[in-house]
């Protein structure tokens, strides 16, 4: 991957941001930066305003009210330039192959040919891209579509890159093989800045910001979430397979238990020191001191009070 | 008719070169929530859409049994929910005129209609978003207005297909809470690519390629092969490609 030989500013700095649509406001008021080389997350319940963030800071969109600067620049046409952006959906044409698709792209950024192709050898090598060129889009598999995908919107070689939930659908291991090209892309210089719904995504990102209404709720990395959210003790409880179904409830009803919400096949409980919530366990549950996960966290800080 | 039931058996179909359904086979009982759970490609839309009669089988069986006999499936076709994956609801519609229009596809009559759509928008909280028009929706309250469309017929069998997909954590609990509710009494058969989600279902159905890799109790697969999650359950089945099968326990 060719590294960009740029001077060391943040890669995107954000202050107090607005978007309204008619009178509705999408972004309310935010303002964040984002250094070079960094993973950003950006999490929130649907509506919450992420794509609509994203869309103003690649220049889809002007802004209401604010101030943006992505990779050095506030004029639109020059973020442009520098900037990546793999939304959910739309990226790439099923219609056309592997090839048709890189080249259609290249040329909208005005590269010739000749480098083009060459930018996408590199590219292919080290996404890992191997099926042949004249592939139609539509016969690649998931994981192979996506880091097609992921080469196309690097093309030009920009500084920062938006991931608009690039892993959805994904399987298992490709999904792991996507976050190790997200990590090598960072360690090259990228920036790169990504929306997911999966939880252990959200924990590889060195920063995450939670979006809810239009606003940054909460800004930290993922440790640092968890301690503000959950700083009262927490653990994972395994009920026995014969438990009586009733029995969250009741535990609920202890005092001083603040949550215990389902994690699969387990529970997690968030509950003040001293509560006495042991008592009222089925026999037999297993309970272990664990630290929250980011899902834990979104429920608490998305659906708590404002 | 209560009590739905479903097998599959040897279920082979090619789209194309391609052998989208190969070899499936698993049994859907009822009273439980069934996941089929697999990454894109994999073939979740595909047996859904033969499971629904959209589709037929180049060979093997699908069969739907209930009250001891099988059922043909013209007799059961007036009883199946479907909530397909693509958007398929109208952009400029409200949910009250989406609710008004499913009430006289399904031909449902004023009284009962009456007391389901209470019941339906009271369950999924979108009571008051009644005057909202579906474009404006967010995209889990866009899934929950698909599943209430789907549901005023009252279906004995719901095939949903991904409904969780690209929906938030908050919103994919709430649905997966209005859905273990259904499950109690109509046979829920629904799809997702979110591994994590497997740990929810009454009932995992593993698919990779056109193919089952695993099929029975969440906790029992995950035992049997002594692993954490089915993120590394499908990782180790997807590498060796033979089937699990652990036939459901006596609930």
């Amino acid at each position: 991957m060719v590294s960009p030989n740029l001077p060391n500013f943040p890669a995107v700095e954000v202050e107090r941001l607005t978007v309204r649509f008619g009178d509705f406001t999408a972004v309310d008021d935010i303002s964040f930066s984002v250094s070079r080389g960094e993973i950003f997350g950006f999490l929130g319940a649907n509506g919450a305003g992420k794509t609509t963030t994203i869309r103003a800071l690649c220049g889809l969109l002007v802004p209401t009210e604010g101030r943006i600067v992505v990779a050095g620049s506030s004029d639109v046409r020059t973020i442009k330039g520098r900037v990546g952006y793999m939304s959910q959906r739309f990226t790439l044409y099923d219609d056309l192959t592997a090839e048709e698709n890189v080249l259609f792209a290249g040329r909208l950024r005005r590269m010739e040919d000749r480098r083009i192709r060459e930018r996408f050898r590199e590219l292919a090598d080290f996404a890992g891209f191997h099926s042949p060129p004249n592939t139609l889009v539509r016969d690649l598999p998931a994981g192979i579509k996506q880091k097609l995908a992921l080469s196309v919107c690097l093309l030009h070689d920009p500084s920062v890159i938006f991931l608009d939930e690039p892993t959805a659908g994904v399987a298992p291991d490709a999904r792991e093989a996507f976050w190790e090209l997200i990590r090598r892309a960072t360690s090259a210089g990228k920036t790169v800045f990504v929306t997911t719904h999966y939880m252990d995504e959200a924990e590889r990102c060195g920063r995450v910001a939670l979006m809810r209404d239009g606003r940054i709720i909460a800004l930290d990395s993922p440790e640092g979430l968890k301690r503000a959210a959950f700083p009262e003790p927490f653990f994972e409880l395994t009920a026995p397979a014969e438990a009586p179904e009733d029995w969250p409830a009741r535990v609920r009803a202890v005092p001083g238990v603040h949550s215990l919400s389902p994690h699969g096949l387990r529970y997690h409980l968030a509950a003040a020191a001293g509560a006495r919530w042991e008592d009222a366990l089925p026999a037999g549950t297993i309970r272990k001191a664990v630290p929250p996960s980011l899902e834990d966290v979104f429920l608490r800080l998305v659906e708590g009070p404002s | 008719m209560r009590g739905v039931s479903l097998e599959v058996r040897d279920a082979r179909k090619k789209l194309g070169s391609v052998p989208a359904l190969d070899g499936l086979s698993t049994s859907f009982e009822s009273g439980f929530l069934h996941g089929v759970i697999g990454p894109d490609g994999a073939g979740k839309t595909t047996l859904l859409r033969h499971l629904i009669g959209l589709l037929h089988l180049d060979s093997g069986a699908i069969r739907f049994l209930a009250e001891g006999r099988e059922i043909p499936f013209d007799e059961l076709r007036p009883f199946l929910g479907y909530m397909p994956q693509r958007q398929s609801l109208y952009a400029d519609l409200t949910v009250s005129e989406h609710l008004d229009f499913f009430r006289d596809l399904h031909r449902v009559p004023a009284p009962a209609y009456r007391e389901k759509r209470a019941r339906l928008l009271h369950m999924t909280r979108l009571e008051a978003f009644q005057d909202r028009r579906a474009g404006h929706l967010s995209g889990g309250m866009y899934k929950k207005l698909g599943l209430m469309c789907a549901l005023l017929s009252s279906p004995e069998v719901l095939f949903l297909d991904e409904p969780t997909n690209g929906v938030d954590p908050i919103s994919r609990r709430e649905f997966w809470e209005l859905l273990h509710d259904l499950s109690s009494e109509t046979l829920v058969v629904m799809t997702t690519a979110y591994m994590d989600e497997a740990e929810r279902c009454g009932r995992v159905h593993l698919l990779d390629r056109g193919r089952f890799l695993a099929s029975g109790e969440p906790r029992q697969l995950l035992e049997r092969e002594g692993v954490p999650d089915f993120d590394a359950l499908f990782r180790r089945l997807s590498k060796f490609g033979d089937t699990i099968l652990i036939s459901p326990s006596v609930k």
